[in-house]
């Protein structure tokens, strides 16, 4: 054996047996080399293999994306035009557009993030900063987790009883915000607190050694440098609300409408609705209305992340890290 | 290697007045014991070396002192630890108030990540500091040895500067809040040897005006900056002394196997 220089044999195996204890003199003795099979050719070539499969996924993804775009925008792009952003849905293809269904879904988003951001933060810096590690955190923390796989319909079922009936908001824009509010809140919740776990402690315990009590240390340190991933999962969040259809058509959201709701008490229809309905209809112009709507719905989604991502910049030059 | 029981050790008395009193102090973390039945008593504007091999309980033992332990949910203190008198773990004690005035600088440097200028007046902005800012920013940061160095860019990040400016940043943060102790876990065990001999020099100046208990496994920094010294070994208080005595004349055979390098 090669343990002869009372290495173990591990050691050995690793410097081949060649490793001699300083000043000792040239093993007499052949030292048996343990043997090496660096298999270099099949690790390039795997190498080169992932690389290029990794490659594959990505260019499908991108080109599944651009043949939705490129089909959607050859039919519906020339339809687009300000007439057809400021006209109400109509029993003409030609004249109909999407006023109705733009407010509505500018006014939804605005009034779900009025209601879910102070919640959906407010119970994330509870349970990452205030709450104490017990049973029932960890009961909440796996419901929660849970809560954001329910499917949406489920949802627009609870906000048709709890919203529509029980309190009275009726099929108003206010009953379809709380309802979207529910589903967004996991999401929101789940992303502050992964936001907020990203703070080093150090910072926390620097603050508490000042004689900082919790609520200053989070307000002061904690929340300035979680705020843009915050903000990342507030607005990606509101984006999925944007263009969530199924619970809206639950809780009974208009698919004709002919006025800009003006108070949240008021019947409402969103964009998604507003294009179900019209690739539903029979007439092949009414789908070209659809498609032009469809771009409209996703230029307000892009304006949406766009907003997410000039936020993120800024407040991450604020917080100086 | 058998323990020292709490009746074997020797633990020397010095004379009052004390900042800090340790009455048969236990610390565990669920069912393990991190620091057994450890009394000493630290007398005010002495430095206080607490050394021993890691995982003894030095930090866990320096936490308890400004109940930093507080944010560790496993942890759980028993005994009594007196300043000013009076037991900082009674019903109605506030640890908020209590760490105000023992201060703390810990292992790993932590500026907030906000210009060297907030960093000192943050602490005392929220503890309702009433006098001139730019005066406790200047004075602070001289007293810590930084000002020299940092003059001419107060509004740059705390986090712009090298790791040992950031500790002596930490450090002119725990003076600005004129504390009456300040507890320092291993303060230079990240730092070059230039950084860490400004910060013993600054320790030295330092215990003028505080009370300094300070972690450090490294045993020449202990003898060099320390009036006591405290040995700890398995959570338990071996040696307690004058550090010369410590090192020259150890009582317990642990000591001094410790000290003269034949463990840690
Ligand atoms: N937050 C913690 N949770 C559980 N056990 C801990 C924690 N901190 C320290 N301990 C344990 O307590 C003992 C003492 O640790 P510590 O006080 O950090 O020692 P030292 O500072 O002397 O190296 C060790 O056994 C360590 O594993
Ligand atoms: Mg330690």
């Amino acid at each position: 054996m090669s343990n002869t220089h009372g290495m173990t044999p591990t050691n050995s195996a690793i410097f081949g047996g060649s490793l001699r204890i300083p000043g000792e003199k040239a093993a007499a003795k052949p030292v048996v080399r343990a043997t090496w099979k660096p298999r270099q050719r099949w690790r390039a070539f795997s190498s080169k293999l992932f690389f290029f499969t990794s490659l594959m996924a990505t260019v499908l993804a991108v080109a599944a994306l651009i043949y939705l775009l490129q089909s959607v925008a050859e039919q519906g792009l020339d339809r687009v035009s300000w007439s057809f952003i400021t006209s109400f849905p109509s029993r003409f293809p030609a004249k109909a557009g999407v006023k109705a269904a733009l407010w509505g879904s500018a006014y939804l988003t605005v009034l779900t993030a009025a209601i879910s951001v102070p919640i959906g933060v407010g119970a994330a810096i509870y349970l990452e900063e205030f709450a104490a590690d017990s049973k029932l955190r960890r009961f909440i923390d796996i419901n929660i987790a849970n809560l954001a796989g329910v499917p949406s319909i489920v949802y627009g079922m609870l906000g048709l009883m709890l919203f529509v009936r029980i309190c009275h908001f009726g099929r108003s824009l206010l009953a379809g915000a709380a309802t979207m509010s529910l589903l967004i809140l996991p999401i929101i919740i789940v992303a502050s607190r992964e936001a907020l776990k990203t703070i080093p402690t150090g910072i926390r315990h620097a603050a508490f050694g000042l004689g900082a009590t919790r609520w200053q240390t989070v307000r002061a340190h904690v929340l300035p440098s979680a705020l843009p991933g915050i903000l990342t999962g507030v607005i990606l969040s509101l984006s999925r609300a944007v263009g969530e259809t199924a619970p809206l058509l639950m809780i009974g959201a208009l698919s004709y409408m002919a006025f800009v709701p003006e108070t949240p008490m008021d019947a409402f229809t969103v964009l998604p609705i507003q294009i179900f309905n019209w690739t539903a209809r029979p007439q092949d112009e009414f789908h070209v209305t659809a498609a032009a709507g469809i771009i409209v719905l996703l230029a307000l989604l892009l304006t949406v992340n766009a907003l997410a991502i000039f936020l993120r910049m800024r407040y991450q030059r604020k917080a100086q890290w | 290697m058998v323990n020292v029981g709490k009746d074997q050790a020797t633990v020397f008395e010095p004379s009052a007045p004390y900042a800090i009193e340790v009455n048969d102090v236990n610390v565990s973390y669920g069912t393990s014991r991190a620091v057994l039945d450890v009394s000493l008593k630290i007398p005010e504007h002495t430095i206080v070396a607490l050394i021993g091999p890691s995982g003894c309980g030095k930090s866990t033992l320096l936490r308890s002192m400004n109940r930093m332990n507080d944010f560790v949910s496993s942890a759980k203190v028993t005994g009594e630890i007196l300043f000013r008198g009076s037991n900082i773990y009674a019903d109605d004690a506030d640890p908020v108030l209590l760490r105000r005035q023992i201060g703390m600088v810990f292992q790993k440097p932590n500026p907030f990540p906000t210009s060297i200028r907030k960093n000192i007046t943050w602490g005392p902005g929220i503890n309702g500091f009433q006098g001139d800012y730019n005066k406790l920013v200047e004075s602070s940061l001289r007293r810590a040895a930084l000002w020299d160095e940092v003059a001419g860019k107060l509004g740059e990040s705390g986090l712009a500067l090298s790791g040992g400016q950031q500790q002596r940043l930490c450090i002119a943060r725990a003076i600005a809040m004129d504390p009456d102790v300040i507890l320092m876990d291993e303060p230079c065990s990240a730092l070059d040897p230039g950084s860490t001999l400004k910060i013993e020099n600054l320790l030295l100046e330092l215990k003028e005006r505080f009370t300094i208990v300070i972690v450090t496994h490294n045993m020449q920094q202990a003898r060099r900056v320390s009036d006591y010294t405290a040995f700890m070994y398995q959570g338990e208080l071996v040696e307690f002394g004058p550090t010369d005595g410590v090192f020259e004349t150890p009582k317990q055979e642990l000591t001094r196997d410790y000290v003269s390098g034949r463990f840690g």
